[in-house]
Formats: C-alpha cells, structure tokens, sequence
C-alpha cells in the first residue's frame, strides 16, 4: 500500500525506459516513510543532524578519552559562538570570497577546457592520438602534487590555486564527455544531416544539448574535487581563503575556529554542488527521469 | 520565399547507376534503378538484406563504392535536405519539443528566425498534432513521435524523401493510420519517395513500383508493377492477394 503506486499516469503514453522510482529494495522504506504525516516528514533531514549535534555535545562536554581524544575538541558551544564573532567581522567574508573566486575561477575554466576536449576526443581520431596519452597520463596525478609545480611556474600563489582548482575539476568533466561522444545515438546526426545542417550546426544543436547530461554529470564530481583541491592548496601556500583560515585558526591553537572553518567549507561545498545540480536539472529537464518530478 | 509550407517544386528523379556500396568485409549492395520524379518505390525484401544501406547511400549518409547515385542529375556526395530522410529508430532530439524539432529543420533550411514558428505549427497541423507542439518527444506515442518525424522531413521540403522502415516499430493500427498519412501528404506534395519496409502489404498499398532484393548483397530480383495504386478498397480485392502471393513466392526463391 504506498501511495507513489497511485500516482496519476499523464493521459499521453510516458516513453517505456522511465525508470520505475520504487525499487524492489527500497518499498518498504519508501512505504514507512510515506505513512509518516507529511509536515513530519519534512522535519526528517534535521534528525540525523540533531543526533550528530548530541553525540557532539556528549563527547565534548564530559571530556571523553577512550583512544580517542574528546578533550582538546571544541564543543558545539564553543563553535557557536566562534561562529558568532566570525560572521560579524569583515575578515571571515574576505576569506570566504577568496576561496569562491578561486573556486569559480578554476572551475569555470575546467568545464570550458573540459567540454572542448572530451568533445574533440571523442569525436576526432586525430585529436584522440594527439590527446589521449598526454591525458591518460596526467589524470592519475593528484591535483596537490602540483603544488610545488604551480609554486615555480606561477609568479602568484594565487594562480598556482587556480591552476590546481583547475588541474583536479578538468578531468572528470572530460572523461564524461569522452564516454557521452561513443554512447549518442548517431541517428541523431544523421537526421540532421540530412535536413542541411553543417558539421557545425550539427555540433552545436545535436552534440552539445545531447551531451549535457554527461557534461552536468562530470561537473558534479568536479565541484566536489575542486573544492579539495582548493583547500588543500590554501592551506599549502595561500595567504587568504577558507583553507588558509582553518589551518591559521589550528597554528595560533584557536580550535574553535577550525572547525568553524571546516563547517563553512562544507556549507561552501553544499551550496556549489546544490547550485550545479540545481542547473543541470533545468538544462537536462527532457531526460525520462527528470519528467516524473 | 513563402510561409506556406507546400513545397514549390515537386519530385526529382533518381537515377542509381549501377551504385555498389560496401560495408565491411564486402558489397552489401549492388543496384540499378530510375525513379521518375514523384514516383513512390518501394524496396522490398528480407530483414537486414542491405536495404537500408541502399537508402543510407542516396542520403549521402554512406560512400558509394562503385557506380554512381544521381538526383535530377546531379551526384550525391554529401547529406543535404534534396533528399531528407525519415528514420525508423528516434530520430527526434529529445531535448526538443515537437514544434521545436520541425523548427531546427526549418532553420536548417534557411528560414528567417521569424517564420519558423507558425510554418512549424502548420506542418504539425498537416500531420494530425494540432495540441501537441509543446510536447516532448519522450511524451509522446510511437505513433505521434514518427508523425513528428515526418512533419520536421516536408519542413526541410525535400524533392526525394527517403523512407527507412519508418512505420516497422508501431502496431497494425497505428501503421495503417500513418500510410494513408504519407498518402495524404505524398498527394498535397509530390515529391519522389524511396520507401524501406520488409512488409508485402504496406508495399502494395502505397508503391507505384516494388523494386524486390535478394538477401545480402541486396541485388534487384524482380520490378513489379501495381496497377491502380493506393487504391484503398484494392486491399480486398482478388488482384492484390494473388500480387501478394506471388511477391511473396518470389521472395522466398531469391
């Protein structure tokens, strides 16, 4: 008996391959979670924090050593009020835009760079010769060991930041679109083609929009591995940035602070890939899977 | 050049010389043929018999081996909208909606940004979508998706429309309402149709010629005529089940 069973079906025929959105598996949660009233199910993502806020409060207040060490770590109240001071000072914002800037800058460049390649890749024998080896050995590369790299060839650490930003988001964009050119269908093409469209207008209205998917996918992943990346690098070498501050807070012994510094890397994070998402869904909205929402 | 979507010219002519293509390890295809202009040929013969190949080949989708393909005279080298074609699979872009599909087609045929929609609305209207211009092609039935398909082919106002099973994947009913379609619009344009189908009686119901193939490489067996065609009440005739039989007897020697 769950309700998404009943969902009203739309008068015209959905396309076969929707997929179905309850699985063997998850029916009976999806069943349990349904019967809970809806205003509380709304309340249900703020449980799990809750708790982890508790056993915070637990381990801190009575000062818990067992292996592990409670006793330096600052407690939910001290964070708090850390936080407090921070978000009224003008610093915390500076650091805050530094890491953003650093983030958009080098991510933004990755999905340019990212899209123009896997797309010349996976499309060109030529340019997957000239291409795929430099890639293939780049890729297993963590973006962080450039660090000493990026501090020689870049006159600001500044742009050493970025470059590793953009080193680390570049290749999970590219591999996806590399994958997305061998999966398209190629009726596509060719129905443009013959209607009169030119190698170009086929790259721009056929394999650009049916490439979105895979190129939204891949910069998911990105986001997530720039904002390692940039944290990393603040830490190493920067002079500003939300990594910067957080290893600076543990330098001067102001623990408060680091952990407010690593909750706003982690709001930071949540909101770009929230932001990516958020995007990609309005771009992609004609995937099967996006219609049923 | 006019908002009306009916084509200006009518049908060219198509003159495959001795055309071979080649896929593979071999000659998939091996043809000879003359399609008057605004002449429907159906070619018929057994699944994966290269005649799709064929069809690919005239649409400059494949390269020709040997031999040459002509329209009105002029060599197909590269795809372009003189000979559209429409698909059996989903040719659609999904991100597309039904109107939005006929006007990529449109602008690829150079109309002005401002004509494209009420042209594309009317070529809807023509195949029976009236209501349904917004929808998404993953929204809609087989059936309506190929209607789609075929309003976004006349937008490119093809003079050979190349036809590639389009009508294989739906149910009889759908399949019946969408050839007397073509019908319909084949008779408000004119324009010459080169028809793949493995179905005996789709041919007869809509060919002027039937071009029977020999299974791979495709070779041509046997031309037959239809006398009176696209007749509708022909189907219950006498004539057409003997034609039918002896199609088909043909079709098994070869």
């Amino acid at each position: 008996m769950t309700t998404t069973e009943s969902r009203p079906v739309p008068a015209v025929v959905a396309p076969p391959q929707t997929p179905t959105r309850t699985t063997q598996s998850s029916r009976p949660i999806t069943g349990a979670l349904v019967r809970v009233a809806r205003p509380l199910r709304r309340l249900l993502p703020a449980v799990p924090v809750a708790v982890a806020l508790l056993v915070w409060y637990l381990l801190t207040a009575h000062h818990v050593v067992a292996w592990v060490r409670f006793d330096k770590i600052p407690s939910p109240a001290d964070v708090a009020s850390s936080l407090w001071v921070e978000l009224k000072s003008g610093i915390f914002y500076g650091h805050v835009l530094a890491s953003l800037r650093r983030i958009l800058a080098g991510f933004t460049l990755a999905g340019v760079c990212g899209v123009v390649i896997g797309i010349a890749v996976g499309r060109s024998r030529v340019a997957a010769a000239l291409i795929r080896p430099l890639l293939e050995v780049a890729r297993p590369i963590p973006a962080i060991a450039l660090v000493p790299i990026a501090i020689l060839l870049f006159p600001t650490s500044e742009q050493g930041i970025v470059f590793i930003t953009f080193f680390a988001a570049f290749f999970p964009v590219t591999v996806a679109v590399i994958h997305a050119m061998k999966a398209m269908p190629t009726v596509w093409a060719d129905a443009a083609r013959t209607l009169g469209a030119s190698g170009r207008d086929v790259l721009w209205h056929v394999v650009l929009p049916g490439a979105m998917p895979a190129i939204f996918s891949g910069l998911s992943v990105s986001m997530g591995v720039a904002w390692i990346c940039v944290i990393s690098a603040e830490m190493i070498s920067g002079q500003f940035g939300v990594g910067y501050w957080t290893w600076m807070s543990y330098s001067l012994l102001d623990y408060p602070g680091v952990v407010t510094g690593m909750l706003t890397i982690g709001v930071l994070g949540f909101g770009t890939a929230w932001l990516v998402e958020r995007i990609g869904r309005r771009v992609n909205h004609w995937l099967p899977g996006e219609a049923a929402r | 050049m006019t908002a009306a979507p009916v084509c200006g010219q009518s049908g060219a002519r198509v003159k495959l010389r001795h055309m071979r293509v080649d896929y593979g390890d071999g000659p998939t295809a091996h043809v000879d043929l003359d399609v008057a202009p605004g002449e429907v040929v159906v070619l018929l013969g057994p699944s994966g018999c290269g005649k799709s190949t064929i069809l690919r080949a005239l649409a400059g989708l494949l390269p020709i081996a040997a031999g040459q393909a002509e329209v009105d005279g002029m060599p197909i080298r590269k795809p372009g909208p003189q000979c559209a074609m429409v698909f059996q699979e989903d040719a659609l872009l999904p991100w597309r909606s039904a109107r939005r599909n006929v006007e990529f087609a449109l602008s690829m045929s150079g109309v002005r940004r401002g004509e494209r929609r009420t042209t594309a609305l009317e070529l809807l209207r023509q195949v029976g979508l009236e209501g349904f211009a917004d929808h998404l092609p993953g929204r809609l039935s087989g059936g309506m998706r190929q209607r789609v398909q075929l309003a976004r082919t006349l937008a490119a106002k093809p003079r050979v429309m190349l036809m590639d099973e389009p009508f294989g994947a739906l149910d009889a009913q759908t399949r019946a309402d969408m050839q007397r379609l073509l019908i319909s619009v084949w008779e408000q344009h004119r324009m010459t149709v080169v028809f793949v189908t493995h179905d005996v009686d789709e041919a007869l119901l809509i060919a002027d010629r039937i071009v029977l193939l020999t299974p791979r490489p495709a070779t041509i067996i046997r031309i037959v005529e239809v006398d009176n065609p696209r007749n509708p009440s022909a189907r219950f005739e006498a004539e057409f089940v003997g034609r039918r039989n002896e199609i088909l007897a043909t079709l098994s020697e070869g």
